[in-house]
């Protein structure tokens, strides 16, 4: 907090005019109130951050002693129930998996996309491509979930059943109760959402890349490839880890989209291709009207470890991004 | 290795301005040679069309022949990216791959030539480094970043970077420009030793700095804004500053212009 103040006096309003005592900030009022509004936008953010954090904790608590079941390790979720029993184990898993199957599916997908517009395409067609992309992050999430609900899981269920029959000694396409509303098909969908964050991201971090870095490469006679791996890649790659978690992110809380395409069973289940599986988001959607008292606690103690898992995320994504600043 | 390099008729065009006019030089092998004249002159332009660099810019296009040995670089079918394995190229900012350490930014051309056997790359590393009298400095650091180095150190890292695909000829753009007159120095110590293997062509703005290093000196000028540049002569670097035969020549390095 004081390092912004110091600024000022290192910047050096040193006097040499002979005139004794400390140098004092010229302390005109554009900067204190500008210093204030920075402060103030800080502190700001902090405050709305306990905040959410203790609405949550205190909802939450009455139901989490209400309890019958360990919260973290139950799979079943009946909290309107007496006595309630609930646990967060599948939905947790349910969230986790989606989102990371969609990452996986989206990240290689949208580098790509960004590759190609930025390096490959003609400009024009590059153009009008990155616009078609942004436009992918217009489509409002219901519209997915319609999409996903009546037209796309018919065709993930052939896909689903192809997988599960040649695949099906692999044990996450395993199972026998294939389906289109299944885990896959909302992560395929939730991969599509996040394809446009993550390549309009990554488009700009390239965009960023030093012209003489690309010359270097040109120069030691590297093809187009080689200047994308000697110089873009390394470049981008803190911003592409940004990237792709900011996709995370936006998976682990999208709500309607996968509420709408699962059809909702109990249990943790890896068999991805089958019918079933939930998400914290979706689970919230889906239960928050018709719950009792002790039903919506336990779901916003849901939010909490959403919460918390998303903090993790974002945290490990800047270790990742630390680990290596000094070649940065 | 070192080849003689023949310019003929030479237009480099940035879309419809023509940057540079018919140019025609012979630059000779074990030799420096050095690019002088005003800023806008082509001089930087005419060292890109000599590897092929400058037809990365967007709409830029060359014309003309320039022949490495009597093979055309712009003759049909050759390939850009082989043409800058066989002429390197030092730039004007030194500019060392930031996420790479010392040895892999002098690994780098090696391994895009396919040179994966450590003890061949540990060994080549080294003689370049040397070469580019830069080990001693570097050598208990080389997994160090190499941008951690200073100014001077990182144009040698560049150097050695360059040298280590053992390029026929060796392209400099202004490689002191943004350094102090002790890295200057050394730079230029180390341009007197590559000049017995390589063929070496500096531009520079600095007069001394092309009295001190090259052996044979060529002047560009323009006739004015917007007008392309041209060749206005080559010789040897002795006789263009003492007695050139242009009166542009001589008024250029007498500081009467630019």
């Amino acid at each position: 907090m004081t390092s912004e103040i110091d600024i000022g006096s290192r910047a050096g309003f040193a006097r040499d005019d002979g005139v004794a005592g400390p140098p004092r900030s010229t302390g005109r009022l554009g900067d204190r109130l500008f210093a204030l509004a920075a402060q103030g936008s800080g502190v700001l953010l902090l405050a709305v951050m306990v905040a959410i954090g203790v609405f949550l904790i205190w909802k939450a608590v009455p139901a989490l002693q209400a309890n019958e079941a360990d919260f973290l390790t139950e799979q079943e979720w009946n909290p309107n129930a007496n006595p309630p029993v609930f646990g967060i184990a599948q939905l947790a898993f349910g969230t986790v998996m989606s989102s990371f199957l969609a990452l996986v599916m989206a990240t290689p997908v949208a580098i790509g996309i960004a590759l190609f517009i930025s390096f490959y395409a003609p400009r024009r067609l590059a153009a009008g491509l990155g616009y078609l992309v942004d436009l992918l992050a217009a489509v409002p999430s219901i519209v997915y979930g319609l999409w996903g609900l009546h037209y796309f899981n018919t065709t993930m269920d052939d896909v689903g059943r192809f997988l599960n029959a040649y695949f099906g000694w692999i044990p996450l396409f395993g199972g026998d109760s294939v389906g289109g509303r299944s885990l896959l098909t909302a992560s395929v969908i939730l991969a599509i959402m996040i394809l446009p964050i993550i390549s309009s991201i990554t488009r700009e971090v390239f965009l960023q890349v030093p012209g003489s870095h690309v010359e270097a490469a040109l120069a030691l006679g590297a093809t187009r490839w080689e200047v994308i791996k000697l110089a873009v890649l390394p470049f981008g790659r803190s911003g592409m880890i940004s990237a792709a978690m900011l996709g995370l992110g936006r998976a682990l809380g999208e709500t309607i989209a996968v509420a709408m395409v699962l059809s909702t069973a109990s249990g943790i289940s890896i068999h991805i291709l089958a019918d079933g599986g939930n998400t914290i988001a979706a689970n919230i959607a889906n239960s928050f009207a018709e719950a009792t008292e002790t039903g919506r606690g336990a779901l916003i103690a849901s939010g909490l470890v959403l919460f918390v898992i998303t903090l993790i995320v974002n945290m490990t994504a800047r270790l990742i991004v630390a680990r290596r600043k000094e070649f940065a | 290795m070192a080849k003689r390099i023949e310019v003929s008729g030479l237009n480099a065009y940035y879309g419809r301005v023509r940057a540079i006019e018919d140019i025609s030089m012979t630059i000779e092998p074990r030799s420096v040679t050095a690019f002088i004249g005003p800023s806008g002159c082509g001089k930087s332009t005419f060292l890109r069309t000599l590897n092929r660099m400058h037809e990365v810019i967007p709409g830029a296009r060359v014309e003309g022949k320039v022949l490495l040995d009597d093979e055309d670089l712009y003759g049909p079918g050759v390939d850009p990216v082989a043409v800058r394995r066989v002429v390197g190229m030092v730039f004007q900012r030194p500019n060392p791959f930031p996420t790479m350490s010392i040895y892999d930014n002098v690994a780098a051309g090696l391994k895009l030539n396919g040179v994966r056997r450590k003890s061949l790359l540990d060994e080549i590393v080294e003689r370049s480094l040397r070469g580019a009298n830069l080990w001693d400095e570097v050598k208990d650091r080389l997994h160090r970043p190499g941008a951690g180095l200073s100014g001077g150190q990182q144009q040698r890292l560049c150097i050695a970077r360059a040298i280590a695909v053992e390029p026929q000829v060796l392209l400099m753009d202004e490689p002191c420009s943004a350094l102090d007159p002790i890295s200057t120095l050394a730079i230029e110590d180390l341009i007197a030793e590559l000049k017995s293997r390589y063929t070496i062509v500096i531009v520079t703005h600095n007069m001394q700095q092309a009295a001190r290093v090259s052996d044979r000196t060529a002047f560009f000028n323009i006739a004015g804004t917007g007008e392309p540049g041209r060749l206005i002569e080559i010789d040897d670097t002795g006789k263009i500053f003492t007695n050139p035969s242009q009166k542009a020549t001589e008024d250029y390095i007498t500081g009467r212009f630019g």
